[in-house]
């Protein structure tokens, strides 16, 4: 591997940028994944910037149920983002399709249409659950990458 | 005196009066709450129209065939285009003189309209299989 | 001159939800602003035919995250209404505090998002830090920081004791003494007033006969508030619709601003009164029958219509929530308005995609 590449690596995983996108929401993970930028919480800190174009973008946080309408979008966005990158479902709806699996507008979680790398729990998921979402992703993207292991999976009760 | 939440006590009002009974509430300045569509089950709808004045309601119902086109109020009261398209997303409704029609593509796609004729009738309030 | 479609959003820097306009411009000027929705449509009124009454209050809380609260009460007291129960007033003024908490954090929500469309970040991240405040009291008195399903027909479920009354008022005291800091920078600053001075008119004639709600009414003068109507226990606390004569992106913000300060005084106030009864009334039989609601949420009035047929699972639960009444509103403002001026005047109704399509 040479000099250039272990450069660009340690730079993905020392600060990786998110892209944010709503699929449903019910605005209750959007405001949190918004709460993660803001002084309490402040993921700057860490390196995590929020970007508007996936194709600066490592980690794509999804919210919200997937639609017949916004899963287009969603498969677009996914594929304007540059490899390596990971994705994170966020808050129940994202992970299963929440309370809301039984609408007829409702195609289920967000593992239906992309990948998904993590899943973050939560009705809505915690700021700081979010952000231990990032951080696992993080040694997803390691994985691919091929410099770790692939972690885990953890059940927490 | 008014309340915040009242037993519907709704005028009944026929389908050729509805456009000029909005006209006079929209020139004595009443303002179009909203309307709510009901499927009664027997190939009828109830359509209520709601509208406002200084917090007091007043509530028209109109029952109404569902396959027949119902008089659009949207020439005269503007905010009625949303609600008028989503009833036709909804319960497949035909609005006669509707100011911008989506063809009922203001919320579904395809792959919904092409399943299900009216997600909101009861025929066709059924449960995904999978 | 030659005509462009410019497409605002789904996906765009200035709102985190997928609003989707289809701006028709010339040269620099909207000439129309013609509506896409759909991005965020569940359908999650036909899930009243799958859940029972009871189950459909958190499925109502989640139509919106930022007033879910609020909603779950407007729903709960049409049934009271339906069912003919009479909620124990501890309840009612307790519905009251958390109802004007959410009503805070969606405010001061909406105050951050509003100065980062305009560009001023720093001004963002503050408003963000002092609603962090509001957001510890809903976690430490319900458990939750956003879906804090407190209310349950006929009632609420969680108390507040006197420790925690009294923390709740230390901490407004400290929020206000933040939120005045920034109210010079918000409503005074001469850049600030360059960018929402004069943006986005709507008349009050307009508003009303366009089906204008909440502070975007307010914000054209006109003094109407659900919350005059005396739900819960707003007919025996003091207070005045916030209002603002000029119509335009300025006069909204001040609304939200002033009703802000004016929240905390009602939480301060029910707090002060609040009664010593049981805290959730039995609620027999199910619900028959038709009944209008309303209440007044952040972002305006809320109605609900309920159809019960006398058994476990509602016939039909009908949302017309305030961003749906909103937008013709917004529609009518945006023509003759600068591009560069639309998402200014897009934030000024405080649009709630995922309320309006539900």
């Amino acid at each position: 591997m040479g000099l250039l590449e272990n450069w660009i690596n340690k730079g993905r995983l020392k600060s990786p940028w998110v892209v944010h996108f709503d699929c449903g929401s019910c605005n209750g993970c959007d405001i949190e994944v918004l709460a993660c930028l803001t002084p309490v919480f402040d993921v700057e800190r860490f390196g995590i910037i929020n970007v508007g174009n996936p194709k600066h973008a490592d980690v794509l946080l999804v919210t919200g149920t997937v639609n017949h309408r916004n899963k287009k979008v969603l498969k677009n966005i996914y594929d304007q983002m540059p490899d390596p990158k990971a994705v994170i479902a966020i808050g129940a709806c994202g992970t299963s399709g929440g309370v809301f699996r039984e609408c007829y507008n409702v195609v289920g979680g967000v593992d239906q249409v992309i990948p998904v790398d993590v899943y973050v729990p939560g009705c809505p998921a915690k700021p700081d659950a979010i952000i231990d979402g990032v951080v696992t992703a993080l040694d997803v993207v390691k994985a691919k990458l091929g410099l770790g292991e692939m972690p885990k999976v953890t059940v927490i009760d | 005196m008014p309340t915040h939440s009242e037993i519907l006590n709704a005028t009944p009002i026929a389908a050729d009066a509805v456009v000029a009974q909005a006209r006079s509430m929209f020139d004595q300045g009443y303002r179009l709450v909203t309307m709510s569509v009901v499927d009664l089950g027997d190939g009828n709808v109830d359509i209520f129209y709601h509208y406002d004045l200084n917090n007091e309601m007043t509530h028209f119902r109109l029952t109404h065939p569902k396959d027949k086109p119902v008089p659009s109020i949207s020439p005269v009261y503007f905010a009625a285009l949303l609600v008028e398209n989503e009833s036709r997303d909804h319960f497949n409704l035909q609005f006669d003189g509707l100011v911008l029609d989506f063809n009922r593509t203001l919320y579904l796609d395809e792959e919904i309209t092409s399943t299900i004729s009216a997600p909101f009738c009861k025929i066709s309030t059924i449960q995904k299989k999978d | 001159m030659s005509r462009t479609i410019i497409p605002f959003g789904p996906q765009h820097p200035v709102l985190p939800e997928p609003l989707h306009l289809k701006l028709v411009v010339e040269d620099e000027t909207i000439v129309e602003a013609i509506p896409a929705l759909g991005y965020v449509h569940r359908g999650l009124e036909t899930l009243a035919s799958i859940r029972d009454y009871n189950q459909m209050v958190y499925i109502v809380e989640r139509v919106c995250g930022i007033c879910s609260c609020i909603h779950a009460m407007c729903y709960c007291q049409g049934l009271e209404t339906m069912m003919n129960v009479e909620v124990p007033s501890r309840a009612k003024y307790l519905r009251v505090i958390w109802s004007e908490l959410h009503r805070i954090h969606s405010h001061l929500l909406w105050l951050g998002l509003f100065a980062d469309g305009f560009g001023f970040e720093s001004l963002f991240m503050q408003f963000w830090k002092i609603r962090e405040r509001v957001m510890d009291i809903n976690e430490a008195t319900a458990g939750n920081r956003v879906v804090i399903s407190v209310n349950v027909v006929g009632g609420v479920r969680r108390d507040l004791d006197k420790t925690q009354q009294r923390w709740i008022l230390d901490e407004l005291d400290k929020l206000e003494k933040e939120l005045r800091q920034l109210m010079k920078t918000m409503l005074d600053d001469y850049t600030v007033k360059k960018r929402t001075v004069g943006v986005g008119v709507l008349t009050a004639e307009q508003a009303i006969q366009l089906g204008a709600v909440g502070p975007t009414l307010r914000g054209s003068g006109v003094a109407q508030d659900a919350r005059q109507l005396g739900y819960a226990a707003f007919d025996e606390l003091d207070f005045e619709p916030v209002t603002s004569p000029e119509g335009d992106s300025w006069a909204r913000s001040k609304v939200r601003f002033m009703e802000t300060l004016q929240s905390m005084d009602i939480v301060r106030q029910a707090i002060s009164r609040l009664p010593d009864t049981e805290l959730a009334a039995k609620v027999p039989g199910k619900p028959t029958g038709e009944v209008v609601c309303r209440v007044e949420q952040p972002r305006g009035e809320l109605l609900y219509y309920l159809k019960g047929n006398g058994s476990k699972n509602m016939e039909r639960v009908r949302i017309r929530t305030p961003t749906f009444a909103n937008i013709p509103p917004l529609l009518a403002m945006l023509p003759g308005a600068q591009l560069a001026d639309v998402p200014i005047a897009a934030l000024t109704i405080d649009p709630c995609i995922s309320c309006t399509e539900r």
